[in-house]
């Protein structure tokens, strides 16, 4: 089982590389002066001399990855021209918000589609089975923003029931906490929702034609148990890959839901940056979220071994 | 004693079960309801677009300051391009510059499908080459697909959203820059249908005799993927319509002045408490479009590539 960690753990050490590189081209490629548009419009020449030094634009571009890829290393993502902070430092004071909206996201999305998939596979063709593929649809179709501005002119202006927009941190306290964040956390759900449920529903349905289910079954154990302890643990891998590809769809949900809801996080830094074109924090940020895309899927992977013990290559 | 039914006969010989036409997926395709229903969602959707200008619009940049922030059905006035003053129905009302949202929608219809039809082309087209590339050139198959994992690792939004601020957004970076994120997975697809396919006897004939590579290619293996491409295709259009209109909603995308709908819901964010309809048409027709071409692409998948859905 170590050696599959490691194996793991190896394998996605050149896919960050990689990701790095593209990162690292995506403003190399671009026509212009790199160190003129990292330094900003508002740049004076000294900046922009002081930056080329720094990124060693004068020499070699693998000499330049080198340098440019060792800070990164370090933790050092470079210097927000717009912010005047390092980039390392403004990610670090976004976090808590994308995390407490992704976390809660994710939290209802799991509890929700899986439950809603596997009673859609448990009466396949059936009414409600037909209903949730009709919903899953309609899931993938309505864009983020648009339900989110649906459910602030129901829940909030109509009803008043929470507040409009805005964020308060966790450490002023709970309740104001989820008020603000149960809106937001409900509209990007929703697509997570509908992409969970549908393959929840295909994989419990291909177990529930295995063998060991008749078994299960004859041998008179309660449906609930043959559902969950018996199909729906042996359904488990594909539910889990999907969680974790999920959360791409998650990550840019995230940039557009905190954009509506005017929340302080990383997705609304995102945009900030882009609207400002302040590349270093743009890269820094993709890089940000890419490395704790491709974690989450190294967990995911790793927690296979956990569902299926027949893995152990 | 019974005498078999001339049905029953037939299933029982061994030559005619050989020959039982198993109905072709394409025929089943133009059953199913939801191609159907999506199919003729997305014409009606392509007619507004074409037909926009005689649909009762006026040009969808013109503005009046007299007729600012009316609400759906009101009545107002417009100037034309001329300068002449018309009264004109405002059937789902007007921006805060007193632009008709009616118009700027059946415009905007134009901007998404154009954006939807070229990224899903634009994809499939490099994805093709890639697939091929990497499924039949072994050399190059470790290389193209560890690039193609890496831009996997990206969430497409952001790749489109950082392109698309490198470039400035014209019709054209926005394109491209929905479109590479959405490369990968049609090369994965390609490249798998190949690495399948070319162990077909009928390729090994081909390569036995003699048929040059890039014949067995285009002529054997490339017409084997279409079901699935197509299938891919209109998934890819739908992501391509809702990413535009994100990238045009966070003021990233296409030029303000050209009438999209991610641009109408941009500029009615700030007035969305008091005149919410400035989001809610542009909004509907976003969520339909993509709706129908979700609806066309699952019943597509459901009939032409049975193998896909059970996968999904």
């Amino acid at each position: 089982m170590w050696s599959f960690l490691a194996r793991r753990v190896a394998a996605t050490l050149p896919v960050m590389l990689i990701v790095a590189v593209l990162v690292f081209l995506m403003l190399r490629l671009t026509p212009g002066d790199p160190a003129a548009i990292l330094a900003g419009d508002a740049a004076s020449t000294d900046q922009i001399a002081r930056i080329r030094a720094n990124l060693g634009l004068d020499r070699p571009i693998f000499m330049q990855f080198g340098i440019w890829f060792g800070n990164v290393l370090t933790g050092d993502l470079g210097e927000s021209f717009y912010y005047k902070a390092t980039v390392t430092s403004l990610i670090a004071h976004r976090l808590e918000p994308t995390l407490s909206l992704a976390t809660l996201t994710l939290l209802i999305a799991v509890f929700v589609a899986v439950p809603l998939g596997v009673i859609a596979a448990w009466r396949f063709g059936g009414w409600f089975d037909r209903m949730l593929m009709g919903f899953s649809v309609m899931g993938f179709s309505i864009p983020v923003f648009v339900l989110a501005y649906i459910l602030i002119w129901i829940v909030s202006l109509k009803l008043g029931w929470l507040p409009v927009q805005g964020y308060q941190r966790f450490a002023d306290g709970m309740l104001p906490w989820l008020r603000h964040l149960i809106l937001p956390s409900i509209t990007l759900s929703v697509i997570y929702i509908a992409l969970i449920a549908r393959v929840t529903r295909a994989s419990v349905l291909e177990a529930l034609g295995e063998d060991y289910i008749r078994t299960a079954r004859a041998k008179g154990l309660p449906e609930a148990r043959v559902l969950v302890r018996h199909a729906l643990t042996n359904a488990a891998v594909p539910i889990v890959t999907v969680i974790g590809i999920g959360v791409a769809l998650l990550i840019g949900g995230v940039v557009v839901t905190e954009s509506v809801y005017a929340i302080p996080g990383l997705g609304r830094l995102t945009v900030d940056a882009v609207l400002a074109r302040d590349f270093p924090t743009i890269q820094g940020v993709i890089l940000f979220f890419s490395f704790v895309y491709v974690l989450i899927n190294l967990l995911v992977d790793l927690s296979y071994v956990f569902f299926d013990p027949r893995i152990r290559y | 004693m019974e005498t078999p039914s001339s049905a029953q006969f037939e299933a029982l010989s061994v030559e005619s079960a050989a020959v039982v036409r198993q109905e072709s997926g394409w025929r089943r395709a133009r059953r199913s309801w939801s191609v159907r229903i999506g199919g003729c969602a997305l014409l009606l959707i392509l007619a507004i677009a074409v037909a926009a200008p005689w649909l009762g619009t006026v040009d969808p940049t013109l503005f009046d300051a007299g007729s600012r922030d009316l609400r759906p059905g009101a009545s107002g006035e417009i100037t034309t391009l001329e300068g002449e003053t018309v009264s004109h129905t405002f059937v789902m009302g007007s921006d805060s510059l007193g632009r008709d949202i009616y118009s700027r929608v059946l415009y905007g219809t134009r901007v998404s499908l154009v954006v939807g039809i070229s990224t899903a082309l634009l994809s499939l087209a490099i994805g093709i080459a890639c697939g091929l590339a990497s499924g039949y050139l072994r050399w190059l198959d470790g290389i193209l697909m560890r690039f193609m994992d890496g831009i996997m690792a990206i969430p497409a939004i952001l790749i489109a959203i950082a392109l698309v601020a490198l470039w400035k957004g014209s019709l054209l970076t926005v394109i491209v820059a929905i479109t590479i994120p959405e490369i990968p997975r049609v090369t994965r697809l390609v490249r798998s249908l190949v690495l399948t396919i070319r162990e077909e006897p009928y390729v090994e004939a081909a390569i036995s005799l003699g048929t040059p590579a890039w014949k067995i290619m285009f002529a054997h293996i490339l017409p084997n993927c279409i079901a699935p491409l197509l299938v891919q295709g209109t998934f890819i259009c739908a992501l391509g319509i809702l990413i535009e209109a994100i990238l045009s909603f966070l003021g990233v995308g296409l030029p303000t002045d050209i009438p999209t709908w991610g641009n109408i819901m941009a500029e009615g964010r700030i007035h969305f408490n008091e005149y919410p309809h400035n989001i809610f048409f542009p909004g509907v027709f976003l969520a339909i479009t993509v709706l129908a071409v979700n609806i066309l692409g699952d019943g597509l998948r459901d009939t032409l590539d049975p193998k896909m859905a059970k996968r999904v």
